[in-house]
C-alpha cells in the first residue's frame, strides 16, 4: 500500500529534472505568501490525486520525519 | 612528477611573407585550442589541407577543461590520441555529494564491461592540446600550424574569405574557401562578423584553482552544497594527474574578482579544504557563468565550433566535450563539401544537429546552475527539501543537481537520419555502441576502431549488405569479426544492417534491406534531400 513511499521507489521515470524545473518556474515572480499558497494547493491536489488515503497519511508522516541534520 | 612545463612553439615565417606565390587554401582554422586542433586533424584525416592560425605560441595556461567524457574519448581515439589521454589521465567513477558536514549520497559510474573507453577521465586541457599538437605533426603536408599569427580582419566573399593576419614579422593576407572559427568564448571572428550570443548570463562568480599537493584523496569527484569550510553556496574538488587538484568555489555575485584573486584571500580558503598538508597554488581564475549561443553556427563560408559558437556553465563538463562533438560532426561534412561530394543539405545539417546538441547542453547546465544558485526563498526551501529527502529517497537524489555529466547526443529524428522500422537495436541518430570483437586474424579489436572516417555498412549475422553503393562492410558473425562475449549482439541486435556515418552515429537500420532503400538512406545521410529518396540522380 505504501510501497510508493519506499526510499528506492522512483516514480518520475527519469524526468526528475523536468519536474523540478517546472516546480521552480511555477513559483517565479510570486511573493512568499503567494508561493506558500501555491504549495498548499499543489499538496492538496497531489493528496487527492493519490486516490489512496492510507498513502496520503503515510506520505505526511514520511515528510514530517524527513527532516535531516 | 613535476608541474607542467609550458613549451613555446616556434614562430616560423609563413610562405606569404617569404615571397612564395599566393595560394588559396581550402580551409583556414582560427584558434589552436582543443577544438581547432581536433578540427585540423579530422580534416587532415580526410585529406583536406588546412592552415591553423593562433594568436599565442603555447598551450592553455591552467587546467581549464579537465573532465573528458567517454564519447569525447572515442572521438579523440578516432583522431589518434585517445589511448594517450587515458594513459595520462585520472580515471574516476565515484562521486560524493555533501551538504554541510553530511555526506548525502555517493554514486558510482559503474564501469560497464566491453567498452574501450572509460566513462570519464580528468586531464588538464594543456595536456590535451600538447597531444593534439604532436598528432598534427603526423600530417606535415596537410596541417600548417602557425603560432603567433593573429587574425586581424576578415573579408567575406561569395565563395570564401580573405583573412588579414598579423605576425611578429609583419602582416599578410590569405584566401581560403572556408573559415572555421575555433577561437573561443571571446571569438575575434564573431566580433568581426558583428554576431552576438543570445541566452542567459548567470549572476554568480566562481573561483577556480589548480593546487599541487601530495594527498591520499581517492580519485573521486567531491561536491559540497553549503560547505562547512567556506561561506559560499558550493564547492567542487577533482583530482588531476601530476598531484594537481582542481578546486571550484562559489563566491557569490557581490564578490570582487580582483580582491578574490589575491593570495591572502585564496590561500585560507584552500587551507580550509585540504587541511594542514603543504600545497602550492599552480593557477587560479575567477569566472562568471553564461549559457548562451549564436542563433546559427554556419554563416556563409564562416563556420563556428566550440566556445565561439556556444558557452555553458562549467558544471556538467559540457564545454570542452561539446566543442569536440562539434568537430566530430563538422569534419566529415566540411571535407565532403570541399571535395564536391556533399548534397546541398549536408552543411546545413551541422547547424541542425549541433544547435540541437548545444541546446541540450545549455538546458542541462542552466538547470545545474539554477540548483546551485537558488534565487530567493522558495527556491532555497525546495533545494533544502530535496537535499534532506535525498539522504534516503532515490527520487530526490535524482533531483539533486551538481551537474548532469555529459552523455552522447542522440540525433534521432533529424534530417540526415532515415527512421527505422520497428525492432530492437540502436535507433538511427544514436552513436553506435562499442563492443569487443575478435578479428579473423585472431587480434582483439573494438568495434568503434573499425567504424568512422567514412560511411560504412555494419552487418550483424546473416543480413546481406547492399552491393553497388561502394561502401566498406564491417561484418560481425560468420565470415567476419567474432562476437565471442556477446556484447555486440546484446547492444546492436542480430541479423540487422546499420548504415554508420563517418562520426560513428547510426544513420539507418534495416532488418531486410532492399538495395534501393539502403542507397536512398545513404544519399539522405550525405545531404541529398530526403524528398529525392529513391529517385535516380
Amino acid at each position: 500500500m505504501t510501497a510508493r513511499l519506499d526510499p528506492e521507489h522512483d516514480g518520475l521515470a527519469g524526468r526528475a529534472d523536468d519536474v523540478y524545473e517546472a516546480l521552480l518556474v511555477a513559483h517565479e515572480g510570486l511573493s512568499e505568501a503567494e508561493s506558500a499558497a501555491l504549495n498548499a494547493r499543489l499538496i492538496l491536489l497531489l493528496l487527492n490525486a493519490l486516490s489512496d488515503p492510507e498513502m496520503a497519511l503515510a506520505a505526511i508522516a514520511t515528510a514530517r520525519d524527513g527532516k535531516v541534520g | 612528477m613535476g608541474r607542467y612545463i609550458h613549451k613555446r612553439f616556434a614562430y616560423r615565417t609563413p610562405p606569404e611573407l617569404s615571397g612564395a606565390a599566393a595560394r588559396r587554401y581550402p580551409v583556414v582554422i582560427i584558434g589552436a585550442g582543443p577544438v581547432g586542433l581536433a578540427a585540423a586533424i579530422d580534416l587532415a584525416l580526410h585529406g583536406v589541407p588546412v592552415v591553423v592560425l593562433d594568436d599565442s605560441d603555447r598551450v592553455s595556461v591552467g587546467s581549464r577543461a579537465i573532465c573528458w567524457a567517454k564519447r569525447t574519448l572515442e572521438i579523440f581515439d578516432r583522431l589518434g590520441i585517445g589511448e594517450r589521454m587515458v594513459a595520462k589521465g585520472v580515471t574516476w567513477r565515484v562521486g560524493r555529494l555533501f551538504h554541510g558536514e553530511r555526506e548525502v549520497y555517493s554514486f558510482d559510474l559503474l564501469p560497464e564491461a566491453g567498452h574501450k573507453m572509460p566513462a570519464f577521465i580528468n586531464l588538464q586541457q594543456y595536456y590535451v592540446e600538447e597531444f593534439l599538437v604532436e598528432r598534427c605533426a603526423d600530417f606535415p603536408d596537410l596541417i600548417d600550424l602557425r603560432w603567433n599569427n593573429r587574425l586581424v580582419e576578415l573579408e567575406r566573399l561569395d565563395d570564401g574569405v580573405i583573412v588579414s593576419v598579423e605576425t611578429p614579422e609583419g602582416a599578410y593576407r590569405i584566401e581560403a574557401g572556408w573559415l572555421v572559427a575555433c577561437d573561443g568564448a571571446r571569438s575575434r571572428t564573431r566580433t568581426l562578423l558583428g554576431l552576438d550570443f543570445t541566452g542567459r548570463v548567470f549572476e554568480e562568480r566562481f573561483l577556480i584553482a589548480d593546487v599541487e599537493m601530495k594527498a591520499d584523496f581517492p580519485s573521486e569527484r567531491w561536491f559540497w552544497f553549503e560547505p562547512p569550510f567556506h561561506s559560499g553556496e558550493s564547492a567542487l574538488l577533482h583530482k588531476q594527474p601530476d598531484d594537481i587538484y582542481r578546486i571550484d568555489l562559489q563566491l557569490g555575485w557581490d564578490a570582487d574578482p580582483e580582491e578574490e584573486k589575491k593570495p591572502e584571500r585564496v590561500i585560507p580558503r584552500i587551507r580550509a579544504i585540504v587541511g594542514a598538508r603543504p600545497f602550492e597554488l599552480d593557477w587560479m581564475s575567477v569566472y562568471t557563468f553564461q549559457c548562451r549561443r549564436l542563433d546559427k553556427f554556419v554563416h556563409g563560408r564562416v563556420i563556428f565550433a566550440g566556445d565561439s559558437a556556444h558557452i555553458v556553465s562549467p558544471f556538467g563538463a559540457r564545454g570542452g566535450n561539446g566543442g569536440i562533438q562539434d568537430v566530430d560532426n563538422l569534419g566529415w561534412k566540411l571535407a565532403a563539401v570541399v571535395k564536391g561530394e556533399a548534397g546541398a543539405g549536408l552543411l546545413a545539417s551541422y547547424d541542425e544537429e549541433r544547435i540541437f546538441g548545444a541546446d541540450e547542453n545549455i538546458r542541462h547546465s542552466a538547470r545545474s546552475t539554477n540548483f546551485m544558485t537558488p534565487k530567493g526563498g522558495t527556491e532555497r526551501v525546495f533545494r533544502r527539501a530535496v537535499l534532506d529527502l535525498a539522504a534516503r529517497h532515490v527520487f530526490a537524489r535524482r533531483m539533486v543537481n551538481s551537474g548532469r555529466l555529459s552523455a552522447p547526443c542522440s540525433l534521432a529524428g533529424l534530417s540526415l537520419q532515415t527512421p527505422a522500422e520497428v525492432g530492437g537495436g540502436v535507433a538511427p541518430g544514436q552513436v553506435c555502441p562499442d563492443a569487443p570483437l575478435l578479428a579473423p586474424d585472431g587480434k582483439n579489436v573494438f568495434l568503434l576502431e573499425l567504424l568512422g572516417q567514412t560511411f560504412k555498412w555494419l552487418a550483424l549475422g546473416q543480413v546481406a549488405a547492399p552491393a553497388g553503393a561502394g561502401l566498406p562492410v564491417v561484418r560481425i558473425g560468420e565470415g567476419g569479426f567474432a562476437d565471442r562475449e556477446g556484447f555486440a549482439r546484446a547492444r546492436l541486435g542480430w541479423d540487422v544492417l546499420y548504415l554508420v556515418r563517418p562520426d560513428q552515429h547510426v544513420a539507418a537500420r534495416f532488418l531486410a534491406p532492399a538495395a534501393a532503400e539502403a542507397v536512398a538512406a545513404l544519399r539522405r545521410a550525405r545531404g541529398f534531400a530526403a524528398a529525392a529518396e529513391g529517385v535516380a540522380a
